[in-house]
């Protein structure tokens, strides 16, 4: 055992000299090969993370959501459509939900206006972080805003939510159901929509289709539904990214090909050398192993030690720009770190062991040649 | 005959396979020291979670604040399925984030009579 880990290091020794004489390309391979992985294991694992974040929260949203359509368009909900909707078993409770939006041009930004039963008292409100930021306003402070029907309207920040809760609530105002009226010119007795609870989970669809059947100008959005909606729209934007990203990855992949597939003449005369001088086809194999195996294995472990570093602390400052678009609030939110040990797995086998197994190849024919051949050709 | 005095060898400059190995042992620590980091960042980011997770239950939130452009970015989930061109007729998707969502996923319920969505 002594003999082969000996053996195994006096390889390597000669494998980081033979790099060492071939420092620029050596180097500059490695360090492209890092930056590949680290911006697929960026990709891979701030979207598992968002995504496993996501569905925790989302879980608990309203079981179904009632909108009222006319004409094909989402519409209020008045008072009597309530007492319309049939005596279900099944429902437990309905709430109607009073929302909205209200883009605010000093800021240029959007919020969502939001009446709660357990609002602050009239004239003041509670803000999301993001837009106490954007604003620049602390608790005690006053915002005036000119409504859409042109008249003024201040409030007092009561406070600001919770900054763990960004994710949800970086752009939310809430406010009392009178206040949210009176600010939107708001018809009383009409609502956004409504939230149905249901009383047993596994009936939820049911009860959706008897509601659906009984309200034909009703769209029926059950919580299912948003989750996978989430999950479609996180598998969508990984597809985006890495769509974005396959013309780099293809010319990487071309350029470790030709590194690893194609012997360049010194390499095949080494070879050659090293055969004559009595090395077996074994121990050239080895060596050429560790030469993949140390650079892929090197790039690999930078480049995903480097990409944990990017999302869970930097909080993915690089996917910034992409999710942020040109909206000007966007949560300051540190994800709970969620680890698909698969997708590392995955990660790892696609990027070490191709590169190693295009080391070998060309290697492995150049070493069973004869040894005079390889150095005349 | 007089043994020659005893002179110690110099010392070998220590090979480079040791460093290299050193670095490679160093970064594979790297790497399982990001599970254990991953784990006590899960651990002390509950809270944030809980807290979220206790707003959504109480005001009955549907979405992430993930694009706040536009109403179809900001809920998606909420949105009408025809949702780019609701903002004006020849309103196509004008904002960055619009390329990065697709379609809400809403269910086919059974319904008596066909509507828009």
């Amino acid at each position: 055992m002594r003999t082969w880990l000996n053996r195994q290091r006096l390889l390597i020794e000669y494998t980081v000299a033979a790099l060492g004489r071939r420092r620029a390309r050596s180097l500059g391979l490695l360090l492209t090969y890092t930056a590949v992985v680290f911006v697929l294991a960026s990709v891979m694992l701030f979207t598992h993370a968002l995504r496993q974040e996501a569905a925790r929260v989302l879980a608990h949203s309203p079981e179904v959501v009632l909108q009222h359509l006319v004409a094909g368009r989402h519409a209020l909900i008045p008072a009597d459509y309530l007492e319309r909707i049939p005596r279900q078993r099944g429902v437990r409770e309905m709430t109607p939900r009073l929302w909205g939006y209200f883009y605010d041009p000093v800021v240029q930004a959007n919020y969502t206006f939001m009446a709660t039963a357990d609002a602050p008292p009239p004239g003041h409100i509670l803000i999301g972080p993001a837009m106490a930021r954007a604003r620049g306003v602390a608790p005690g402070n006053l915002i005036a805003w000119r409504a859409y029907d042109g008249a003024v309207h201040t409030f007092t920040v009561a406070g600001i939510l919770d900054a763990h809760s960004e994710l949800m609530s970086a752009d939310l105002v809430l406010l009392g159901e009178d206040d949210f009226r009176g600010f939107f010119n708001y018809p009383e007795g009409q609502y956004t929509d409504i939230a149905i609870a249901v009383r047993n989970p596994r009936e939820v669809r049911n009860v959706a289709t008897r509601l659906s059947e009984a309200l034909p100008d009703a769209r029926l959005i059950l919580r299912d539904e948003v989750l996978r909606t989430y999950a479609a729209l996180f598998d969508w934007r990984q597809g985006i990214v890495l769509a974005i990203l396959s013309g780099a990855l293809l010319a990487f992949a071309l350029l470790a090909w030709d590194k690893a597939s194609g012997l360049a003449a010194e390499e095949r005369r080494e070879i050659g050398i090293l055969k004559a001088i009595g090395w077996e086809t074994g121990d050239v194999l080895r060596m050429k192993f560790w030469e993949g195996a140390l650079l892929s294995g090197t790039a690999f472990l930078s480049g995903y030690v480097l990409a944990h570093v990017h999302v869970f602390h930097l909080h993915g400052a690089l996917f910034r720009p992409v999710l942020q678009g040109w909206a000007v609030l966007y949560p300051r939110f540190a994800l709970p770190p969620e680890i698909d040990p698969l997708q590392v797995l995955t990660l790892a086998l696609l990027t070490v062991l191709p590169y190693t197994v295009a080391v070998l190849v060309p290697c492995w024919r150049a070493a069973t040649t004869d040894p005079d051949a390889v150095m005349r050709s | 005959m007089r043994p020659a005095p005893f002179r110690p060898l110099p010392s070998r400059p220590r090979p480079a396979s040791t460093y290299v190995l050193g670095v490679f042992a160093a970064l594979i620590a790297a790497f399982a020291a990001t599970f254990v980091d991953a784990a006590r960042l899960r651990a002390e980011r509950a809270p944030h979670t809980q807290a979220s997770i206790a707003l959504t239950a109480r005001l009955g939130l549907t979405d992430p604040v993930l694009m706040t452009e536009a109403r179809y970015l900001r809920h998606p989930s909420q949105a009408d399925l025809h949702a780019h061109f609701q903002d004006h007729p020849l309103a196509f998707d004008l904002f960055p984030g619009g390329s990065l969502l697709p379609p809400p996923r809403h269910a086919h319920l059974a319904q008596p009579s066909a509507t828009a969505d």
